[in-house]
């Protein structure tokens, strides 16, 4: 065992010639949280397929809990629990025959005593006779994540597992996420959402199949080298579009009641808003760090849907 | 690491009878297509019908004669509706349809029966509609006999035996082969097997890659062929149900015989069922959502319904048909029911209508396994 739970180096997959991932070079630490960014059609999806032995690599190679993606795919599948992005189980079964059928694809012993304590853990064991089409989507998603885990699986394979999910099943669907990395699970998790992507250990963000940055989540706007001010005052809106209009500012995001103005060219930000504050001193400015926020809009901003591709911006 | 689970198999297995039941829709269908195919063709499409307005020109007035009107009106064939007099009125009535035959005898009909003259009835049948009337006119032949040995026992007994008394010419253009139920029902099996077959199997597939459970079932340890057989045996049984159900109808409301070796039967209608699966899985590779696998089967029932040879004499087909016929399975299992069940087959005389199943589904075997490697990539 290496230590990462995934390593992957210069995986390449495409279809009908065009190429979807692209020379991906990724490392998931043993018992990380690992987010897994990327705007719609970035290849996400392919990624997590080729790491899981669901689909052959071109080129490249990889292990998934130190088993090669190319020869050994069984072995993963025994070890590794894989959240589809669509709702995967089965709609006109029951809850509790989702569980049993899942539990006998991995053979599991004392099926009946797992599919109980399943039940009990999810807090539905009142309902396992309910067909599981007729759960709210949150509820859905609880219950296919309880579903890829109760074989054990030492790495959790989730593709946008909150994808339109309410805000209240968001934040409970995390809860468990921690919980079981407590436990010492590796969860690899992309996400289109901002506010989950923070509360990940170690960050990749690929744009048109090519991993753009990845690393340590703390690390990731010193990366990106942003310059970040914190403005409030009267009128934000006004100055919003004023800020935006400076070919120097990059990127201008409102939390709360602030603004935080940001570029990569931090001489050029500091001379603007020195200009800024002599010609109207009614604003309070502040340099702050560059956090994650300001980093992942960053990224989000420089990448539309990567749909109909076509070389993007690296 | 085992190379087949039985309990994975049986899992799936399980999921897809489970899955079949609450589907209420498609089960109701499953075993409600047979019986309605089986009413419609047998019942509606009704190629012996009964009780036809007869009319008859009664030109010698002997007991004889009337001992035929009267043994045709008992018939469930004929319906006695009157005299005509003369050629004329008996031509009028066929054309406007108050008839749909016209039975002339001739004079001296039981003087010429006696003196060995074999005289001829002349029916005059409506041929708008030839099937319809085909089996009415063979019936004929039985009655006048009765009524003749009825009458004449006697000095009938005087005539030598082996040439017929009295001849019947028919006076229309009539089917060779004869359609009856016996005939089209055992052909209806093939056109139902094929039809419910190759749909169920088509869209079970699709549906699960359509809704996205194939990922997941496919990122566990289950493998392929665990997958396969378990998705595709619960519709073989329901292949054995409809055939029962068939079976039973076709006795029950047919009384349709089956004459021939039931080993032959049932090597024969396996084989046909696997290969009509073989087809919907094949349909499955091809297409993306449910719709569209209805569609492709929809689109080729016609052919099996048309070109099979169950819709008309394959021999009486043109040279194009033939060929395509020929490429379809129900062609082959077609005759193959035929001659089980109504000409009392023997599993050697079926021989060649199994390699030709066989055959057929070889290459459709051979292109969705080509087809399946290609889409799992
Ligand atoms: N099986 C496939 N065949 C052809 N193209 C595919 C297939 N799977 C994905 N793609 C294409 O590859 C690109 C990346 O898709 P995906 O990995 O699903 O991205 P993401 O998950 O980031 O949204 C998209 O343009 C998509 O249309
Ligand atoms: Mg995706």
């Amino acid at each position: 065992m290496t230590g990462a739970a995934v390593s992957v180096k210069g995986l390449t997959k495409a279809f009908g010639g065009t190429v979807v991932v692209d020379a991906i070079d990724m490392e998931v630490p043993e018992g990380a949280i690992y987010g897994f960014l990327g705007p719609n059609g970035s290849g996400k999806t392919t990624t997590i397929r080729l790491m899981c032995g669901l689909l052959t690599p071109d080129a490249g190679e990889g292990r998934t809990l130190g088993f090669d993606i190319r020869t050994d795919a069984r072995k993963i599948k025994e070890n590794v629990g894989y959240m589809t992005q669509k709702f995967s189980l089965y709609g006109d079964l029951t809850i509790r025959e989702n569980l049993d059928f899942m539990a006998r694809m991995y053979r599991l012993p004392n099926r009946r005593e797992v599919v109980d304590s399943t039940l009990r853990e999810l807090g539905l064991e009142g309902r396992g006779n309910q067909l599981a089409g007729t759960l709210s989507g949150g509820w859905k998603q609880r219950l296919a994540l309880a579903a890829a885990m109760q074989h054990k699986p030492r790495l959790l394979l989730l593709d946008e597992p909150t994808a339109g999910v309410d805000p209240k099943a968001r934040r409970d669907f995390w809860d468990e996420i921690r919980r079981l990395s407590k436990q010492g699970v590796t969860v690899l998790v992309s996400t289109h959402y901002m506010d989950e992507a923070v509360q990940c250990d170690y960050i990749a963000y690929i744009a048109y199949g090519k991993k753009l940055i990845d690393g340590p989540a703390r690390e990731i706007p010193a990366r990106i080298g942003l310059t970040t001010w914190r403005v409030d005052g009267p009128d934000l809106i006004e100055l919003e579009d004023a800020l935006l209009a400076d070919p120097r500012v990059e990127q201008v995001a409102r939390f709360g009641a602030q603004l935080h103005v940001s570029s990569t060219d931090a001489a050029g930000l500091d001379a603007m808003i020195a200009e800024w504050k002599t010609r109207n001193g009614s604003h309070h400015w502040e340099k702050k760090e560059a956090e994650l926020e300001e980093a992942f809009i960053y990224l989000m901003a420089t990448a539309a849907d990567n749909y109909g591709l076509g070389g993007g911006r690296a | 690491m085992t190379l087949f689970s039985l309990s994975r198999f049986g899992a799936v297995l399980f999921k897809e009878f489970v899955q079949m039941r609450r589907d209420h829709l498609t089960f109701a269908m499953m075993i409600g297509i047979p019986i309605v195919q089986l009413l419609i063709f047998g019942f509606a499409i009704n190629t012996d019908p009964r009780n036809l307005p007869t009319l008859v020109e009664l030109n010698d007035p002997s007991p004889v004669a009337r001992a035929v009107i009267s043994g045709m009106d008992t018939s469930e064939y004929f319906a006695f509706h009157g005299f005509v007099f003369g050629p004329e009125d008996g031509d009028r009535a066929l054309r406007d349809g108050s008839a749909n035959f016209v039975v002339v005898i001739p004079p001296d009909f039981e003087r010429d029966i006696l003196r060995g003259l074999a005289p001829e009835i002349l029916v005059a049948a409506d041929a708008s509609d030839p099937t319809a009337v085909g089996s009415a006119v063979a019936a004929l032949g039985g009655i006048v006999d009765r009524a003749i040995a009825q009458n004449l026992g006697g000095p009938l007994a005087k005539i030598a035996p082996g040439a017929p008394p009295f001849s019947v010419v028919v006076h229309k253009q009539f089917n060779p082969e004869g359609k009856t139920a016996t005939n089209i029902v055992p052909g209806l099996l093939a056109i139902i097997l094929a039809m419910t077959m190759v749909m169920i199997t088509a869209v079970a597939i699709v549906r699960e890659i359509e809704r996205g459970t194939m990922e997941a079932l496919i990122a566990t340890p289950v493998r392929p062929t665990e997958v396969m057989l378990g998705k595709i045996l619960p519709y073989v049984a329901v292949g054995y149900i409809q055939t029962l159900v068939f079976l039973v109808a076709a006795k029950l409301l047919f009384d349709v015989p089956f004459n021939g070796s039931r080993l032959a039967f049932f090597v024969g209608f396996n084989l046909y069922i696997v290969v009509n699966l073989a087809l919907g899985f094949l349909i499955s590779t091809l297409v993306r959502t449910q719709m569209q696998a209805m569609q492709a089967s929809f689109f080729l029932i016609l052919p099996t319904i048309l070109l099979s040879g169950f819709m008309f004499p394959f021999a009486g087909m043109p040279g194009w048909a033939q060929t395509i016929g020929t490429a379809i399975p129900a062609t082959h299992f077609l005759r193959l029911v035929r001659k089980v069940m109504l000409k009392g087959a023997e599993i050697v005389d079926i021989v060649d209508d199994l390699s030709a199943i066989a055959l057929i589904g070889g290459v459709i075997f051979l292109i969705a396994l080509m087809r399946y490697r290609q889409t799992l990539d």
